[in-house]
């Protein structure tokens, strides 16, 4: 078509399905079941498919080992290794004031840097994922279904009735 | 490919796709600055300016509530009403115009069979048979009955390709099966059911048989007398008409001794506190001001597609199946999920590696629609061993270069997840 695009699809593919994404989605680290668990949790999200199982053995109110299994889509999976990775050691006050800025990350205005890129640490490759509205319930349903286990909330969850 | 390429009847004239293209005002629309490819067809189709119009033109010039008042515009409401009431009659080649009721779509019209049927013929230990590659609409009703009546819910398996094995549904037909409820086509792998056979079947052992026809009413001739079908249920905005109209065919036997669905206005005759006389069929399954606009709507939708040929677009859909079946097949790790033997309207399939939600996002940026997921048929995903698929589905203004650009968006697929 001749007359100009406004918005180049490509690029923004491009910021989705970033290398790391794609690295987590096809490597995921710490998927597995751990058997010393104290806290767990499910996620579904049936619309997609997408489901995830978090196991956790908290110490001392801090993630001491972690791990997650399932299936879903690339950000999904993706944002569970990378979240899984980056709660280690954290206290569940920590865990949830980095959801928060997770949260405004993917759900947050599609231009510029996000202010929270120092602390997100890697979690900042999902900042594409606010051009993306459909998909943000994908990169939340890790964090929404490690909330519930470090809540001890035995319920499946899901993110597919949250509005973005 | 041998899905969907067995030729039906003498060639139909072709289809003028370009000249029937620009009767649909969105199809020239672009997503996100590329042209739309609208390929989710079988969730719900697009809108011929024809049925826009009629819906605007009875709004404008006829708009009244039917069957009440003595007034011109009340009488012009009603006989719009009834005007398309005749047409979905001729469009299912129903016998009479009183065999058709209005409903929101064809949920509501499985529900109004499960409830007002199915509460008096069902009871507890009797069986309803429903197939593998049913869509929700014909699950959850049935199974809503099952759990007020303690009956059972007996399900006929289909093989690895989406067809459904004939002998083990007729050996599932027993003396407690009160229902046959079966897709004529499955939305979720494009199957299409021998269903003739299947009312023969139970026809036999005195079984009633209801149709969901919400995927084949767009893509073939539905003839309720031919199949002998006792119900058949489609939905208007898959057939290019409004949204919250669509249909249910049933024999007029059935539906007179059938008790009423929903009580109100319109389904009435008289009313006093001590005893209510209910209207005639199908007036009496009404209740309540119809969705009159919905339904001179989808009268003009069916006659927008006599007028377009159905043949025409049987054949022509038919080829781009084929077309597309082969194309994506030649792509490197797509495999289609559905190769029943006669297939309609739809193509489901996976890519392998990349999961079908980023396959949709991908294609999206591309400005193609398809649908992912599980399709409403979440047992079908489960028989088949999968999580969901995604879907190109297509419809009588979709044509070959559409397919190409599905093609060359599945390239893309590979090539950002083959970095």
């Amino acid at each position: 078509m001749t007359e100009p695009q406004a918005m180049d699809g490509l690029d923004d593919l491009g910021d989705l399905y970033g290398e790391m994404i794609l690295d987590h989605q096809r490597r995921p680290r710490n998927f597995r079941d751990l058997p010393d668990a104290n806290r767990r949790a499910v996620g579904h999200n049936p619309l997609c498919g997408d489901r995830i199982a978090i196991t956790v053995r908290l110490e001392a109110d801090s993630i001491r080992e972690i791990g997650f299994t399932g299936d879903g889509c690339a950000i999904s999976k993706a944002s569970a290794s990378i979240m899984t990775d980056a709660v280690k050691s954290r206290t569940r006050a920590e865990v949830e004031a980095l959801y928060g800025k997770f949260h405004s990350l993917v759900t947050g205005p599609s231009t510029g840097a996000p202010g929270d890129g120092a602390a997100l640490g890697k979690l900042a490759v999902f900042g594409g994922v606010s051009r993306f509205p459909m998909r943000v319930k994908c990169a939340t349903l890790a964090w929404h279904t490690l909330r519930a286990a470090l809540e001890g909330r035995g319920a499946t969850v899901t993110t597919e009735k949250e509005s973005s | 490919m041998k899905a969907a390429v067995r030729p039906r009847r003498p060639a139909a004239p072709a289809l003028d796709v370009a000249a029937l293209r620009r009767e649909f005002p969105i199809l020239s629309r672009k997503v996100h600055g590329k042209p739309l490819v609208y390929l989710d067809n079988a969730a719900t189709t697009q809108k011929p300016r024809a049925v826009l119009e009629a819906v605007t033109r009875f709004s404008e010039e006829e708009n009244a509530n039917v069957q009440r008042a003595v007034h011109l515009l009340s009488q012009r409401a009603t006989d719009a009403h009834e005007g398309a009431r005749e047409k979905v009659r001729r469009f299912v080649n129903a016998r009479e115009a009183r065999e058709i009721v209005f409903t929101r779509g064809t949920t509501e019209a499985v529900n109004l069979v499960a409830q007002a049927w199915g509460r008096r013929h069902v009871g507890p230990g009797d069986e309803v048979l429903i197939t593998a590659m049913e869509h929700h609409s014909n699950i959850v009703p049935w199974q809503m009955l099952r759990d007020e009546k303690g009956a059972r819910l007996v399900v006929a398996p289909m093989d690895d390709a989406g067809d459904l094995v004939l002998p083990e549904l007729e050996r599932l037909l027993s003396p407690r099966t009160r229902i046959v409820a079966v897709a004529h086509v499955s939305n979720a792998l494009g199957t299409v059911n021998r269903v003739a056979e299947i009312v023969r079947l139970a026809h036999a052992r005195g079984v009633p048989v209801l149709v969901d026809g919400a995927q084949a009413a767009p893509h073939l001739r539905v003839d309720v007398q031919a199949l002998d079908c006792d119900f058949y249920a489609f939905s208007g905005h898959k057939v290019y008409g409004p949204t919250g109209i669509g249909a249910l065919y049933g024999k007029a036997a059935l539906l007179e001794e059938m008790p009423p669905w929903q009580g109100g206005g319109d389904m009435i005759l008289s009313v006093t506190f001590e005893k209510t006389h209910y209207n005639e069929v199908p007036h009496k399954f009404e209740a309540g001001t119809p969705n009159i606009a919905g339904a001179v709507g989808l009268g003009a939708a069916l006659d927008w597609l006599g007028s377009a040929g159905r043949d025409a677009i049987e054949a022509h859909e038919r080829d781009l199946l084929a077309y597309a079946t082969d194309r994506a097949s030649a792509v490197p790790g797509v495999r289609i999920v559905g190769t029943a033997r006669e297939k309609a309207g739809v193509l489901s399939f996976t890519v392998e590696g990349v999961h079908p939600h980023d396959v949709g996002t991908v294609l999206d940026r591309e400005g193609i629609a398809v649908r992912t997921g599980h399709h409403c048929a979440q047992p079908v995903m489960e028989r088949l061993g999968i999580p969901a698929t995604a879907r190109a589905s297509f419809a009588a203004y979709n044509t070959r270069d559409e397919v190409d650009a599905l093609v060359a968006g599945l390239g893309r697929v590979r090539e950002i997840f083959r970095r």
